[in-house]
C-alpha cells in the first residue's frame, strides 16, 4: 500500500515537472538579472569569471551564510561522532600496514594535489574554479595519508585554527570594505591594492583574498569532516 | 517524424533523476540507500536549475581573450546558486551520514522498520510508559509496515 502511494506520488511529480518543462521556452532564459550582471560585472568587479563575481560580489552575504551552514554541519558531525579518544587505541591493533604502491603513490600525489588546489583557488576569478572547488581538492590532499595509512590522524587542533582564521579573515575583509565606505563584503579596488590589469592574476581587488579565505575554510572543514567520519567507531559493525 | 531536440534529453534526464530520487526516498527501507536517493534528488534539482539559465548558442560565463565581444553567455546566476546548493548538499550528506553511523552503532540495524520499533520502545521505556523488564522483546510489528 505504501509502495503504491509512493509510486503514485512520484508519477504525479514527474507529470507535473514535465508539464512545467514543456511550458518553458528552452534556450531563451526569461530572467533579466543575468544579462545585467553579464554587462556590468567586468567593469564593476573586474573578474573574468562572472560566476565568481555573482558568488562573492553580488551575493557575498549569501556566501557568508553558506560558510556558516558548512561550519554548523561540521560542528554537528563532530558533536554526533565525538569521543574518539578511547577507540583509537583499539583500532591500532587490527589495522594492517597498507601496500607499498598505495602509500608511495599517496606521498607522490599529495604535493601535486596541494599545488592544483591552490592554483584553482588563486585563479578562481579568471578561470572556472574558485575557493569551493580548490578547497575540496586541498581537503582530499590532506585526507589521502589518512586513507592509505589507516593508523595516522590529522591534528584536529590545527584544522580548527586554520578554519577559524579563514572565517575571521573573510569577515575582516568584509569589514575592511566598510572602512572605505563600501557595503559589507563588497570586493573593492582603487586602494593600495591597485586596479590591476583585467585578466591578470593581480586584479579584481580583494576578491581573490576573499576566495582564498573561502578555499582555506572549505578545505579545513571538509578535511575535518572526512577525518571525523573515518575515525568513527566501526568495530560495532562486524557484530551484527 | 522529426528527431526530438536536445532539450528533451536534458529535461528527461533532470526530471528522471528527481523522480528516481523521490521514489527512492519514499520506498527504500535501508536508511543509507535513502541518503543515496537524496543525493540523486539533489543532483536532479541542480540540473533543472542549471537548465533554466541555458542559452542555445551561449558559452560559459567566463571572459577570455579569445572571445568575440558580443558573444552570448549563459546566465551566471543559476550557476552560482547551484554552486551554493552543492556545497550545502555536501554538508547535509555528511551530517546525515554521521547520524546513520550513530544509528548503526546504537541499534545494529539500518532497516527503517526495525529502527523505528526499537526507537519507540526506547522512548516508551524512558518516559515510563512501559517497564523495561516487561517489554524486553519488541512487539510483533506488522502494522508498522502498512
Amino acid at each position: 500500500m505504501r509502495n503504491i502511494s509512493s509510486l503514485l506520488f512520484s508519477g504525479g511529480l514527474a507529470f507535473l515537472l514535465l508539464v512545467l518543462a514543456t511550458q518553458l521556452p528552452f534556450g531563451h532564459t526569461s530572467m533579466l538579472l543575468g544579462n545585467d550582471i553579464l554587462q556590468a560585472a567586468p567593469d564593476e568587479v573586474g573578474t573574468g569569471n562572472i560566476v565568481a563575481a555573482v558568488l562573492l560580489a553580488y551575493r557575498g552575504i549569501d556566501t557568508l551564510g553558506e560558510l556558516a551552514i558548512l561550519f554548523t554541519a561540521a560542528a554537528s558531525v563532530g558533536l554526533i561522532l565525538g569521543q574518539r579518544s578511547n577507540h583509537s587505541a583499539k583500532r591500532d591493533k587490527t589495522i594492517t600496514e597498507s601496500h607499498f604502491i598505495t602509500s608511495r603513490a599517496s606521498d607522490l600525489m599529495m604535493p601535486l594535489l596541494i599545488i592544483v588546489g591552490f592554483y584553482i583557488i588563486f585563479y578562481g576569478h579568471l578561470t572556472p574554479g574558485g575557493g569551493f572547488q580548490g578547497g575540496v581538492i586541498l581537503a582530499i590532499a590532506f585526507f589521502l595519508p589518512v586513507l592509505t595509512r589507516p593508523g595516522t590522524t590529522i591534528d584536529h587542533g590545527m584544522i580548527t585554527i586554520i578554519e577559524g582564521l579563514a572565517g575571521a579573515g573573510f569577515i575582516m575583509i568584509g569589514l575592511w570594505a566598510m572602512l572605505y565606505g563600501k557595503p559589507f563584503l563588497q570586493p573593492f579596488f582603487d586602494t593600495f591594492l591597485g586596479n590591476g590589469i583585467f585578466g591578470s592574476l593581480w586584479s579584481a581587488g580583494t576578491l581573490p583574498l576573499l576566495y582564498l579565505a573561502v578555499g582555506l575554510k572549505v578545505g579545513a572543514e571538509l578535511a575535518g569532516l572526512l577525518v571525523t567520519i573515518s575515525e568513527a567507531p566501526a568495530a560495532e559493525v562486524e557484530r551484527t | 517524424m522529426t528527431m526530438p531536440g536536445i532539450e528533451v534529453v536534458f529535461y528527461t534526464g533532470a526530471i528522471g533523476l528527481i523522480v528516481i530520487g523521490m521514489a527512492g526516498v519514499l520506498m527504500v527501507k535501508n536508511v543509507f540507500r535513502m541518503l543515496l536517493a537524496l543525493v540523486l534528488l539533489e543532483a536532479g534539482a541542480s540540473l533543472l536549475l542549471i537548465l533554466s539559465g541555458f542559452r542555445e548558442t551561449g558559452v560559459a560565463p567566463i571572459l577570455l581573450s579569445g572571445h568575440a565581444a558580443g558573444q552570448l553567455m549563459n546566465d551566471p546566476v543559476p550557476q552560482a546558486l547551484v554552486l551554493t546548493a552543492i556545497v550545502i548538499g555536501v554538508g547535509i550528506q555528511a551530517l546525515a551520514l554521521a547520524l546513520i553511523l550513530r544509528i548503526k552503532h546504537r541499534y545494529h540495524s539500518l532497516d527503517m522498520g526495525e529502527i523505528r520499533e526499537q526507537m519507540e520502545h526506547d522512548i516508551a521505556v524512558n518516559s515510563g510508559v512501559v517497564s523495561p523488564a516487561s517489554a524486553q522483546s519488541p512487539e510483533p510489528g506488522g502494522h508498522h509496515h502498512g
